[in-house]
Formats: C-alpha cells, sequence, structure tokens
C-alpha cells in the first residue's frame, strides 16, 4: 500500500548537537592593510570594530576550510560519519562553481552517499542553512545533518579599495543537527526569513573578474533599520523574551552594525558576540564561527537560548532562536 | 517647526549618536571638518533625524549635507506643514 508517511520524523524537531570552527593561520593585522592602502588603525577600529582577521592561503580553498570545521563539529557530536544523511554548506565565495562543496566536504571526511547541496543566501546563509535542516529533520528527510558555513572572502577583495578590503576575511563554522528526543526541550526556533531585492544592487560580485563591491552607506541604514524587528519577531515565535536570551549572535558584519541592532533590540553589550574584532566578516562563516569560538571558551551556557541574525547581499536575511547544546 | 527648533533637536541627536555637545552644533559648523563624524555617523544621524521629525533624508542628499545649516534648511523644507 502506498503510504507517504516518513520512517522518522521526531516530534520535537531539530536542535543543535555540536559546533566547530576553523580560522586559516595568516593573521591580517590593520597595521599590514595601512601598509597596502590609505588607511590606519584608528581609522579602521573606530568604522568597523575589527582588529585583525585571518586570510587563507593561496592554495587553501572554500573547501579546505569547510572540512576542518565540519570535521570537528562532527567529532564534538560524538556521532559517526554513517549517521549524517544530509551535508548543507552556505558560501557565496568559491572558486568555481561545480562540484559542489557540500559534496566533496562530505566525500574527505568519509560520510557516504548523504545528500548535499550548497546554498548561497550571502552572510544570511548559515541562518538559512540551519532552517532548512531544522525542517528536514522535521519532515524525516534526514536524520542528521552537517550544516557548514564557509567563506574565502578575500579571494573576490580588491585590496586597493580600502573601502571593503578592511572589513572581509576567511574562515568556516559548522554545527551538527539532530532530532530532539521526546521530552526534551526545543532545539531551534522558527525562522523569520526573507529578502528585499530591489535593494540588490547594494552589495554585489558582478561577474567573475569583478570584485566584491558594496554601496556601504546604504547597507548600513538598512541593516541598522530594518533587522532589530526581524531579530525581535525570532524571539516573539519561539516563545521567549528578548531579556531572556543568553548571548544574541548576529552576522558579524560590521562592530557598529551589530551594536546598533543589539541596542534598538534590547540586548545588552555584554550579551552581545563579538568575534569579528579578531575574526573580520566572514560573511556565511561568521555566526558559525563566533559560536564555535565562544563554546571553545566556555562562553556559552548549555541549554541557554541564542538568538542568530544573519543578512546581507540578496538583500537576504534570517533570524532564529536556539538552544544552545 | 521653526530652524532653532530643528537645530535644538538636531543637537540632542548628535550629542546622543556622536558625543558631540549639543551646545557646539551650530549652523555654520562642518559635520566632518569641525565635529569629526564620519559617514556612518551621518547615517545614524539622519535616522534619527526621521524619527524626530519625520523628514527622511535619503543617502544620495545626504551626501551634499555638508554643514548643519543644510540639514537644518533640509528639514525645514522637507518638513509637512512647513511655512
Amino acid at each position: 500500500m502506498r503510504s507517504f508517511t516518513p520512517p522518522f520524523a521526531p516530534a520535537g524537531g531539530a536542535r543543535i548537537l555540536s559546533f566547530g570552527g576553523y580560522q586559516p593561520g595568516n593573521v591580517l593585522t590593520n597595521d599590514d592593510l595601512a601598509a597596502m592602502v590609505d588607511t590606519s588603525d584608528e581609522w579602521i577600529r573606530s568604522r568597523v570594530g575589527i582588529v585583525s582577521r585571518r586570510v587563507a592561503g593561496p592554495d587553501e580553498s572554500v573547501t579546505d576550510m569547510a572540512v576542518v570545521a565540519a570535521g570537528k563539529a562532527l567529532a564534538a557530536s560524538g556521532l559517526s560519519p554513517a549517521d549524517i544523511d544530509l551535508v548543507i554548506v552556505a558560501t557565496c565565495s568559491t572558486e568555481g562553481s561545480l562540484p559542489n562543496v557540500s559534496a566533496i566536504v562530505a566525500y574527505r571526511l568519509g560520510i557516504v552517499a548523504p545528500g548535499a547541496y550548497d546554498i548561497n543566501a550571502a552572510c544570511a546563509g548559515f541562518c538559512y542553512a540551519l532552517a532548512s535542516a531544522s525542517d528536514s529533520i522535521r519532515a524525516g528527510s534526514a536524520r542528521h545533518v552537517l550544516v557548514i558555513g564557509a567563506e574565502k572572502m578575500t579571494a573576490w577583495i580588491d585590496f586597493t579599495d580600502r573601502s571593503t578590503c578592511i572589513i572581509f576575511a576567511d574562515g568556516a563554522g559548522a554545527a551538527v543537527v539532530g532530532p530532539v528526543p521526546d521530552g526534551e526541550p526545543p532545539g531551534i526556533g522558527p525562522v523569520v526569513w526573507g529578502s528585499a531585492g530591489d535593494m540588490g544592487h547594494n552589495i554585489t560580485i558582478a561577474d567573475r573578474d569583478s570584485f566584491l563591491w558594496q554601496e556601504g552607506q546604504t547597507v548600513f541604514r538598512w541593516a541598522t533599520t530594518a533587522m532589530h524587528p526581524i531579530a525581535a519577531q525570532a524571539c516573539e515565535r519561539a516563545g521567549i523574551e528578548v531579556s531572556d536570551l543568553a548571548v544574541f549572535v548576529p552576522h558579524q558584519a560590521n562592530l557598529r552594525i551589530i551594536e546598533s541592532i543589539a541596542r534598538k533590540l534590547g540586548v545588552p553589550r555584554e550579551r552581545l558576540a563579538d568575534d569579528i574584532v579578531h575574526a573580520g566578516n566572514t560573511s556565511s562563516a561568521s555566526i558559525p564561527l563566533a559560536l564555535s569560538r565562544m563554546a571553545e571558551r566556555g562562553d556559552l551556557k548549555p541549554g541557554s537560548a541564542a538568538l542568530l541574525l544573519g543578512f546581507g547581499a540578496g538583500l537576504c536575511y534570517a533570524a532564529q532562536v536556539i538552544t544552545v547544546p | 517647526m521653526t530652524d532653532q527648533e530643528i537645530l535644538a533637536g538636531l543637537g540632542e541627536i548628535v550629542e546622543e549618536i556622536a558625543g558631540v555637545p549639543a551646545d557646539e552644533v551650530t549652523p555654520n559648523k562642518s559635520f566632518v571638518e569641525d565635529l569629526d563624524i564620519d559617514s556612518l555617523s551621518m547615517v545614524e544621524i539622519a535616522v534619527a533625524a526621521q524619527d524626530k521629525f519625520g523628514v527622511e533624508i535619503p543617502d544620495d542628499q545626504l551626501k551634499d549635507l555638508a554643514t548643519v545649516q543644510d540639514v537644518v534648511n533640509f528639514v525645514a523644507k522637507n518638513s509637512e506643514g512647513s511655512a
């Protein structure tokens, strides 16, 4: 008899089991940049809040970084490669467009024949991928999902353009997502996502010979006025007050942008993730990278609530509340 | 709104956003040269001015507003019910 009921579909939905992160070894300081373009440490700190960032080596690819971060997340989860049946990579900075990153990451980690796809929602990519992973588990399409944000932004940066080269950086972050056991609290809240294609021309990599370009003031205005209501809505849909959040982890776009969003949302400064200071803006990698580094330092309290908010080119945005593993 | 009222309101905004004392926000001052306000703070000032005065200052117009008086004039000219 025909049955379309999935064999496994946890009533409690999905939760994050672990994080992993990777930063390349090469440190690029503000003084290094001041030797390349007309800028200064003081100027960069005051405009974007970045002190140093990491840059991948010439032979280090988006896939290489994704493999390391995902391998760490997988090890921390206690699962084996055979337990993973879906791999999603959020990226917007791959060297080429084929093959996709996710299938190769899976292969290199020994994950045999999982579903594998990449998504491009730019700096909002990780939150989109996490929502898709959560929905796949809830629907019974997958049991355990490896979700990765990996970027080599510097491959698309003009290092004579001081408005962008001071901001962007490289890295990867990953999370393992699995089902919530019966009777346990929920793990990933409903996503609030959207886009504003009418403003899409404000952040572009126009073609394979172009560099990343953005209309800084317009993006700054959009992010500091349109994003806090999205974040607030994600809290509302998750049934949590902003005051009950242990930490707010927005995309690490620019310290001034995220401080402004936090202020308007009512999140105290000490609960705002500020990984950008030493990681730069790593687009879709910034949220899982920040989470993995906070987890390593012991700054994440298991069971507490964290609010994630991704926003960037598209213009795309997404937010959800998670329970910290 | 009189120019004086706009100037006073603008002074409060600049003090809150950029930490420049409101009484230093006088008509002939240049935001960049005299008050040391950068382009991102100008955006924040424009957003706050919109909330306070109900006048939107688009980015392409904002670039042309160099002095305090320029902003006062823009708000006065574009505010509803202005004479």
